[in-house]
């Protein structure tokens, strides 16, 4: 198979598993959904750390400014993510948490 | 690029299915928090793995470089207030897209160098490369707009001026032609002004979006970095970032179709509707048109004496940091024998579920929150509504009135209680910009004041009766 179809191959599945998987949400879980779904996409951080690694110069500059921002969504991303999900999570009547 | 060894190639395909195990965890609730982690901790392994088989240079600038990032990300999202979710997840979706589109700059410059000595760069990749700088930077300005008016430092109001949609369309235009350029010839400024390009038409897209909109713009904006991250990775040909990138970008763009339609507004609406000109914005302003008010004492015995009562939560009451007040006052109706539930409404807040995230956090039992479809029935046999800082959403101008920005989204069908009573801080008008005939209404009644100290009186009295 040509490696370009390949690629064509794994994107359109993706995007039919993309939809799938999350087709049944409630609207309670919206912002967190959106929220951890902007974490996922913080993965640029690998093409950034890719890039950064074979980078001089100027070049190089610029590529570690883009690990500091992939780093910045990937991290921040799944933190906030979990700090809104965590208050989904209380045990009924618990402790409460300040 | 060297050639990935297979054992990167088999963890990469692990962490893909990771990433398809979080989402379908993030959409139910009692696999929520697992799935965000099991996200988490495939993003790593992730970005691990490179340290391994790519033979890179510059590692400890690297993980410094890591190191920075990290630790703004976690406090940014430490300290944020609940209140301000919204604003956060779109800052960091910004610099997402802005990471995409200096990735894709950077390697823009590397097939440059190819090209002179082979001229043999996949027209494909150019085309992706383009499309990374491009939608990138747009996703990054258009996020940095949104946070703004999400922020208010600017007006939260749709923005436009005469020349915007000529604007937009040229430098839409530009952006194909130099699109275009890059790929019959890799060159690096080309790149560079289509990166500018995309930054000038990430604004001018956000600007003429009102603010009750800006939640959906910031999920079209997430969807549009995933699928940037998504090209990225078939620039770079690496799996794992084209499948996570076109997961986030396909499951965004459907979770934007979702929320746009809770809130019965089409999304080529939401972000052209103020260019057509179709829609009449209220002057913003307080209106001096005469209303009925009361004071805490009196709001107190109408709910102390009601049988059924339903709270309607809007931003107000987050901003005023009165869910844990409001709380408490439900549970003294409760005892006193009076039957109180919450009606959430979809958008209530400032993003759908915004509003259970704020009243979880005030420990509100999940049993008492009902949602829109599930309670708008049950208005009809209700003594006394009390809205706390809402107003959009319980405006009856969506149902009546074609003209306004909310016509055609659900509301709360609270125009149908016996009794309503309005919390407010003033007579501004909620953030859709438009005004609310059911404040003049003769069974409305209003109690102004800070919502948080409002509650706290009425709290006092309901005690004392």
């Amino acid at each position: 198979m040509n490696n370009d179809v390949t690629w064509l191959t794994y994107f359109v599945l993706s995007v039919f598993v993309g939809i799938e998987v999350i087709s049944k949400v409630s609207s309670t879980l919206h912002t967190p959904l959106m929220s951890g779904a902007n974490a996922i996409h913080g993965i640029i951080l690998l093409g950034a750390i890719l890039v950064a690694g074979h980078a001089d110069g100027f070049a190089l500059a610029i590529a570690l400014l883009a690990v500091v921002l992939a780093t910045v969504n990937m991290v921040g991303g799944f933190v906030v993510t979990d700090r809104m999900l965590q208050m989904f999570t209380r045990k009924p009547r618990g402790k409460v948490k300040p | 690029m060297e050639a990935m060894p297979t054992w990167a190639e088999l963890v990469f395909l692990l962490c893909a299915v990771g990433f398809i195990l979080a989402l379908k965890g993030l959409s139910g609730p009692r696999t929520a928090r697992v799935g965000n982690l099991v996200g988490a901790g495939a993003a790593v392994v992730a970005c691990v793995v490179p340290f391994f088989y790519a033979d890179l240079d510059h590692v400890v600038p690297i993980l410094l470089a890591v190191a920075v990032g990290t630790a703004i990300g976690a406090v940014g999202a430490q300290r944020v207030q609940m209140t301000q979710m919204p604003q956060m997840v779109a800052l960091f979706n910004g610099v997402g897209g802005g990471a995409a589109a200096l990735v894709a700059l950077l390697e823009l410059k590397d097939f440059a160098a190819v090209a002179d000595l082979v001229s043999d760069v996949d027209a494909a990749y150019l085309v992706a490369t383009g499309f990374t700088i491009l939608v990138g930077a747009v996703s990054f300005s258009g996020s940095v707009v949104t946070f703004a008016k999400l922020q208010e430092l600017m007006t939260s109001r749709p923005v436009v001026f005469p020349g915007l949609p000529v604007a937009f369309g040229g430098g839409f235009l530009a952006a194909l032609v130099l699109a275009g350029l890059i790929v019959s010839e890799p060159v690096v400024w080309a790149g560079v002004v289509l990166a500018l390009l995309g930054l000038a038409l990430g604004v001018l897209l956000v600007l003429p979006v009102g603010g009750a909109d800006v939640p959906i713009v910031i999920s079209l904006l997430n969807a549009f970095t995933g699928l940037t991250v998504a090209a990225g990775g078939y620039v770079l040909q690496n799996t794992v970032l084209l499948v996570a990138g076109t997961l986030v970008g396909a499951s965004g763009t459907f979770l934007t179709l979702l929320m746009a339609g809770a809130m019965g507004r089409s999304v080529s609406n939401i972000l052209f509707g103020a260019l057509k000109g179709g829609s009449t914005l209220g002057s913003g302003e307080a209106s001096d048109r005469p209303v009925r008010s009361a004071s805490p004492e009196d709001v107190a015995i109408l709910l102390a004496y009601a049988e059924k009562v339903i709270v309607v939560p809007g931003y107000g009451l987050a901003v005023a940091q009165a869910q844990h007040t409001l709380r408490e006052l439900v549970e003294v109706l409760g005892e006193r024998g009076t039957e109180v539930d919450y009606a959430i409404h979809p958008v209530a807040g400032r993003m759908p579920g915004h509003m259970n995230v704020l009243l979880a956090e005030a420990q509100v039992p999940y049993e008492q929150l009902k949602e829109m479809d599930e309670i708008n029935g049950e208005f009809r046999q209700t003594d006394v509504v009390l809205v706390v800082g809402a107003n959009d959403v319980v405006n009856p101008a969506a149902r009546t009135t074609p003209s306004a920005p909310i016509y055609g989204m659900p509301i709360l069908d609270v125009d149908e209680a016996r009794q309503v009573v309005f919390l407010k801080r003033s007579m501004r008008p909620g953030f859709a910009g438009i005004e609310n005939e059911l404040l003049f209404e003769p069974q409305t009644t209003l109690l102004f004041g800070d919502a948080k100290d409002s509650l706290g009186k009425l709290l006092a009295a309901v005690k004392g009766l």
